[in-house]
């Protein structure tokens, strides 16, 4: 029962992994750079809905959609500001605007709400589900996770396959110039994706913080640098990669801090992060990239 | 004519970057000795010195072998911490500080050498951002062993163990690692004057190794990886010796920071440190060496310098960071640089034609 309990536990923490994955992947497929400051966007959308909660008393389905709403306006105004003249630089140049964004959104939050710990109340108020006579325990949030990681899967993968938008967006990240040729508003594109993918961020901040209820301004960073990890570990620039890299970090970290030792729970998954790049390069679902001389 | 001038660059380089390490030691010694510079400056010289000789050294691999390191730090740490134990199972045997603080920082860049060989080979077959997120892991694991890691000298010798102090079974003996605790027990040893020295001896050795026949094929090797290759250089060889060099020397300058506080946890040496010294060495300018000595004090001293700001003033270094990085690099900026070069380009010719 404890390792299904641990395999619940590890697909809840990796769903989370995989949303905020998305935002990575989606950015770095479209505008191949790293978005260092997307793991703080978790932290902002955290924030809101905890204020929304907390202060203006809302009901938890607005404070999420405050928070999505907050934070896609943050996204399109950081990538407008700090990116956009960045776009033809080399990608270290917009790295380091990335952390010096990090910075930026690390101590305004600092500023506005302190750095003592704000306690996350659940936004979904429910008991947890006792099966097997009391044995298995689920929470209500794991499943409220795992349910939305895979919805928004399913809601993006139609969104970049069916709609011109989406369609649109893919062209762009395989060949921006053929595809500014092609009609297509590069900058628009891009703009969106960031849109896309720090409503998701949002979406994760608080699921994160649903599960794991303490909030400081540092909250989106460790998540941020796991997520990451977890979209190169599926492949970069790949949807489903970031899906399955997710996931598989989730059950991964859960698995040795229960089974190995919790202390070196992060190193374990770094380990195997580093031996399946060493097999396999370009991450799982990663493609291979030809060199031309 | 055109080798001449060639050295007379490399001669230059030299001049300049020797010359601001010791006209600043110059000044900075006798207005530290009479009391001149407030605690809090005093005490963050040795700090400077030895995040500049991060920053040469990251410099080296970012700037010279154009791989991007995200775990920088992680070398540090083991540089460190093999520093602090080797100062305190000496503290016997070599009385002398100074003898016992260079034999530390020699043994923190050995260590940190064999880790950079170790973690070189797997790393430098990847390229690019992959590479960059394996760096990453790497610092991040150096991080978490460390962490769990107890050690204990007596007087049978070292004592290790990754569960915790009691498991050492030492006899009488002093406790030198204590897990997340980090090290505690350190006699401070580093000086203003250690911190220059190691300057120097960092600059020696990367100015002459980016001058030598192995740091130019290490440029080649940047400039086009294939194109070295096909002339027949050995690309891992070089890679791998670069990023040894560059990983030792952050070991010594790890070992030398420890030495600087009387406790240090293994959490000082995390992701942030990594990216702080990238920032230093891309604000320098990659390739750069003078420029990461100025851009890593001039940095390093903002925020302290940003006090009376109080609590904006990280806010103020974001923002400072944020709008350099656009100043150099945007679009419009370059655009408008131009314009303005050329404009004076334009009036100086006119002057001499007029003149």
């Amino acid at each position: 029962m404890t390792f299904i309990s641990n395999l619940i536990n590890g697909i809840s923490l990796g769903s989370v992994y995989a949303i905020i994955a998305l935002g990575y992947t989606m950015v770095y497929g479209i505008a191949k750079m790293l978005n260092f400051a997307h793991g703080d966007v978790i932290m902002v959308g955290a924030y809101i809905s905890f204020c929304a909660t907390t202060y203006l008393n809302l009901p938890p389905v607005v404070s999420v959609l405050l928070a999505m709403a907050v934070c896609t306006v943050l996204g399109v105004v950081i990538e407008g500001l700090a990116y956009k003249p960045l776009r033809k630089a080399s990608s270290l140049a917009v790295l380091i605007t990335a952390i010096g964004v990090s910075y930026f959104l690390q101590n305004v939050a600092l500023l506005i709400w302190g750095s003592a710990p704000k306690t996350f109340s659940s936004i979904v108020p429910l008991d947890s589900i006792a099966l097997f006579g009391g044995k298995l325990i689920i929470t209500v949030e794991s499943i409220v996770t795992v349910v939305a990681c895979i919805l928004i899967m399913i809601l993006l993968t139609l969104f970049t396959k069916k709609t011109r938008m989406g369609k649109g967006m893919r062209a762009v990240s395989e060949d921006k110039d053929a595809a500014e040729l092609m009609g297509i508003n590069v900058n628009v594109s891009i703009s969106v994706t960031f849109a896309i993918g720090s409503a998701l961020a949002a979406i994760a901040g608080v699921l994160l913080c649903s599960a794991y209820p303490v909030l400081v301004p540092t909250t989106g960073s460790m998540p941020g640098i796991k997520a990451f990890t977890a979209a190169v570990f599926g492949g970069i620039g790949s949807i489903p990669g970031a899906m399955v890299g997710g996931i598989l970090l989730g059950i991964i970290e859960i698995f040795s801090k229960s089974y190995i030792s919790t202390a070196l729970s992060d190193a374990i998954v770094f380990a195997v992060l580093i031996v399946v790049l060493l097999v396999k390069p370009t991450g799982i679902l990663g493609k291979k990239i030809m060199e031309k001389v | 004519m055109k080798k001449t001038r060639k050295l007379n660059k490399f001669t230059l380089t030299n001049i300049k970057a020797y010359g601001i390490v010791i006209l600043a030691f110059i000044i900075l010694y006798p207005m530290q000795s009479a009391g001149l510079i407030s605690n809090s400056i005093s005490g963050q010289l040795v700090p400077i010195c030895t995040y500049i000789v991060m920053a040469i050294s990251l410099n080296l691999t970012v700037g010279f072998l154009g791989e991007l390191s995200l775990g920088h730090a992680g070398f540090m740490s083991v540089g460190a911490f093999t520093g602090v134990i080797t100062a305190i199972c000496l503290q016997n045997a070599v009385p002398a500080p100074a003898l016992r603080l260079l034999i530390a920082i020699i043994a923190g860049g050995i260590f940190a050498g064999i880790a950079g060989l170790v973690i070189g080979i797997p790393v430098l077959r990847l390229r690019g951002d992959y590479l960059a997120i394996v760096t990453l892991a790497f610092g991040e694991i150096i991080k978490n062993i460390i962490n769990c890691l107890y050690v204990g000298v007596d007087a049978s010798g070292l004592h290790i163990s990754m569960t915790n102090a009691d498991a050492l079974g030492m006899v009488n003996g002093q406790l030198i690692l204590n897990g997340p605790q980090g090290a505690v027990g350190i006699t401070k040893m580093a000086s203003l004057t250690a911190g220059v020295i190691l300057i120097l001896f960092t600059l020696f050795v990367v100015l002459n190794f980016v001058n030598s026949k192995t740091g130019r094929a290490v440029t080649a090797i940047r400039d086009n990886r294939i194109a070295a290759e096909s002339v027949g250089i050995g690309v891992t060889r070089y890679k791998l010796t670069a990023f040894i060099i560059s990983a030792a020397l952050a070991g010594m300058a790890g070992a030398l920071y420890a030495m600087n506080f009387s406790t240090i946890a293994a959490k000082k040496f995390d992701f942030n440190t990594s990216i702080l010294i990238l920032v230093f060495v891309v604000l320098g300018g990659m390739g750069n060496i003078v420029g990461s000595i100025i851009a890593t004090a001039l940095l390093y001293m903002l925020p302290e310098l940003l006090r009376g700001v109080a609590d904006y003033r990280m806010l103020v270094y974001a923002i400072v960071l944020i709008a350099v990085m656009l100043a150099t690099n945007s679009e419009k900026a370059k655009q408008l640089w131009e314009r303005t070069s050329f404009k004076l380009k334009n009036n100086k010719e006119k002057e001499r034609g007029e003149g």
